[in-house]
């Protein structure tokens, strides 16, 4: 991760200000930073989401590709994550500086994903055994002030349900070989089912209290920080910790019941270009991951097209 | 069919505020509400982009002012009998400019003068800079420049404030008071030839800094003032360095007479300088998004005129907006 220099007075005021819940931007320990999301916007891919939240800038795209199913799943389609750390974002990252940042990143996304729920991977077959749809899931960081895996796992989420998959149609011809159409109606598509795509929030641990989207003085502060993904439902889907420091077994449980979540709602937008619609509304519930778990961040985007229904 | 059909749920408790922007055609917005309990106040803000508003520069403005503004590749003028100067090149027979700036002319020179720029430093301005390496007999220090600025053990207070000759001791214990990553606030001595500065903290005012915040911001905003330290009526101290780099810390105790940075409390701050320091943080990051030029004054105003936000809110576009477009009518007024 790009890295900062703080001076050892600065990190006892960060220290010092997280321990009264009161950080350096005015944030409580479990704010978020402002976030944007747009999807959309790159033509040609089947699905693209951008991402701001505070300075760190995710973009994600989507392309569906008919490949040959995994032999051990003959039903099920798959999806493949490739993380691109830009050097735009920090000098850091020119030549295959980022690729170490970039493997780590995708690998956390394959084991967020490695699982039945997350996507209908069902839906994504097409003929049992010799055909199905491959989702490449392409991120690309622009801009990195801390909070990675939270903004691509968002972008994930807003990417895969921007995705128009189309719909295929399989007929027999003479020899008795299979010919796929594919349709070309733009509109005549198939969406994929987001409910369940887990979000990722990060944890870090500064001083004795966890923070959540932490800038990047304040994880130089930090020894260790857990990285928890979670569905809607509350299901979780993978856990990891990162640094060197080490966690007590007791925080990491007081982590995960982290008291306020955020569940935020998802409105439409409208596919034309021109118009916008700045809609601001969060909402908190409280929730508890470990018992009855609830959301952490949830992004239901329902866009049916031009019409819905209320 | 132009309809627009809105629902709003109202939730009890919770803030609920849309706006839109430009026509809206055969758009509904539909929200549903999501596994809702109990509402506490709001932990993540989620929204889609806004069009950035274009600004225009409005005639009578422009004319006033007599501004050139040109961008790299612009013509300024195909008259041969002018002197490039920086920021310009010779394209056939034509001077161009390099950067986007302002056309500078002085007599027969012609030069241009970028916005957004690095750092560069002339004697005297005051700085505030990271120590990146320690080398023999000084330190390298970061502040915004093309080139590392240094700063030479011999320009350096000694503990004690004795004036002796830096012996080799001196030389061996030089991480003690200065690290990598520790902040200073300096002065200017002098321009090296290739352009890198050097700097001193010989007098009482400057060298290590203690608790605060740094704020990063572009040069061209600092005004260049009588002084660069100023006592906040607010609570805090802020030293607005002419580099971009703006320290707010909390203001010294009664009993302080600077002791140069040599010790360095790590007594934890109180609640209430916190709460100022946050809130300057982001009036100081508000006024740099929309370029308004940073010094004691409008620094003050921009902090009156958010004290009715919440500090965290401050960092919105709209109340960002709201928060300076105020400050600038404050500064208009004091003006006139």
């Amino acid at each position: 991760m790009a890295t900062v220099q703080v001076s050892e007075a600065e990190k006892v005021y960060i220290l010092h200000g997280v321990r009264d819940d009161l950080r350096v931007d005015g944030r409580g320990c479990e704010d978020y930073r402002h976030m944007e999301i747009e999807t959309d916007m790159v033509s040609n891919t089947d699905g693209s989401a951008k991402v701001t939240l505070g300075h760190t800038d995710v973009l994600v795209g989507v392309k569906a590709e008919m490949g040959k199913p995994r032999p051990m799943v003959p039903d099920e389609g798959y999806l493949e994550f490739f993380v691109d750390c830009s050097a735009n974002a920090t000098p850091e990252f020119e030549g295959r500086g980022g690729d170490e940042l970039g493997m780590e990143l995708s690998n956390t996304l394959y084991k967020v994903f490695n699982n039945r729920y997350s996507v209908d991977l069902k839906s994504l077959c097409i003929s049992r055994g010799e055909h199905c749809w491959v989702l490449y899931v392409d991120v690309l960081l622009l801009q990195c002030d801390g909070n990675l895996f939270d903004a691509i796992s968002v972008a994930i989420k807003a990417a895969l349900f921007n995705t128009k998959i189309p719909k295929v149609h399989i007929s027999e011809d003479e020899e008795g070989g299979k010919e796929i159409e594919l349709s070309d109606d733009p509109y005549d598509c198939m969406r994929l089912n987001v409910e369940n795509v887990p979000c990722i929030v990060t944890l870090c641990k500064v001083g004795h209290r966890h923070v959540v989207d932490a800038t990047l003085q304040e994880k130089a502060c930090s020894v260790a920080s857990l990285i928890i993904s979670v569905t809607h439902k509350g299901t979780v889907t993978c856990v990891r910790k990162v640094g060197g420091g080490s966690l007590d077994p007791e925080s990491i449980f007081e982590m995960t019941e982290v008291k306020s979540g955020a569940c935020a709602l998802f409105h439409t937008i409208c596919p034309h270009p021109g118009k916008l619609i700045s809609i601001e509304c969060s909402v908190v519930s409280n929730f508890n991951l470990i018992r009855t778990s609830k959301l952490v961040t949830q992004l239901h985007l329902l866009c049916r097209g031009n019409s819905l229904s209320v | 069919m132009n309809e627009c059909r809105e629902t709003l749920f109202g939730f009890c408790g919770n803030r609920l505020r849309y706006i839109l922007n430009g026509q809206v055609s055969d758009d509904v917005i539909y929200m549903r509400r999501l596994n809702l309990q109990k509402t506490e106040n709001m932990a993540a803000d989620m929204r889609l982009p806004t069009f950035r508003k274009q600004v225009s520069l409005s005639p009578s403005l422009s004319a006033l002012d007599g501004k050139d503004l040109v961008v790299p590749g612009d013509v300024i003028t195909s008259d041969t009998g002018f002197m490039r100067g920086h920021g310009t090149y010779m394209d056939e027979e034509k001077l161009t400019a390099s950067v986007a700036g302002e056309v500078e002319r002085v007599n027969k020179l012609v030069c241009v003068r970028p916005l957004r720029t690095r750092f560069n430093g002339e004697v005297g301005d005051v700085v505030v800079g990271r120590i990146t390496e320690v080398q023999q007999k000084r330190w390298k220090v970061e502040t915004n420049s093309r080139l590392d600025s240094v700063l030479l053990l011999s320009s350096v207070n000694l503990p004690g404030g004795e004036l002796r000759r830096r012996s080799a001791e001196d030389e061996l214990t030089m991480r003690d008071y200065l690290q990598e990553g520790d902040l200073i606030s300096a002065e200017v001595q002098s321009v090296f030839s290739d352009g890198a500065l050097s700097l001193h903290t010989r007098s009482l005012k400057y060298g290590k800094l203690g608790q605060g915040v740094l704020v990063q911001l572009s040069p061209s905003l600092i005004k260049r003032q009588k002084t660069h330290f100023h006592n906040l009526p607010c609570g805090a101290s802020i030293i607005l360095g002419n580099n971009g780099f703006v320290w707010l810390y909390p203001a010294p105790g009664q009993q302080d007479e600077e002791a140069g940075g040599y010790y360095t409390s790590l007594e934890p701050v109180s609640l209430s300088d916190r709460e100022v320091i946050s809130r300057l943080r982001n009036c100081l990051l508000a006024l740099g998004a929309h370029k308004v030029l940073l010094y004691d004054t409008s620094v003050l105003y921009c902090y009156e005129s958010s004290l009715p936000h919440q500090i965290k809110d401050i960092l919105k576009p709209e109340v960002m907006e709201e928060i300076v477009m105020v400050t600038r009518q404050k500064l208009v007024e004091q003006e006139g």
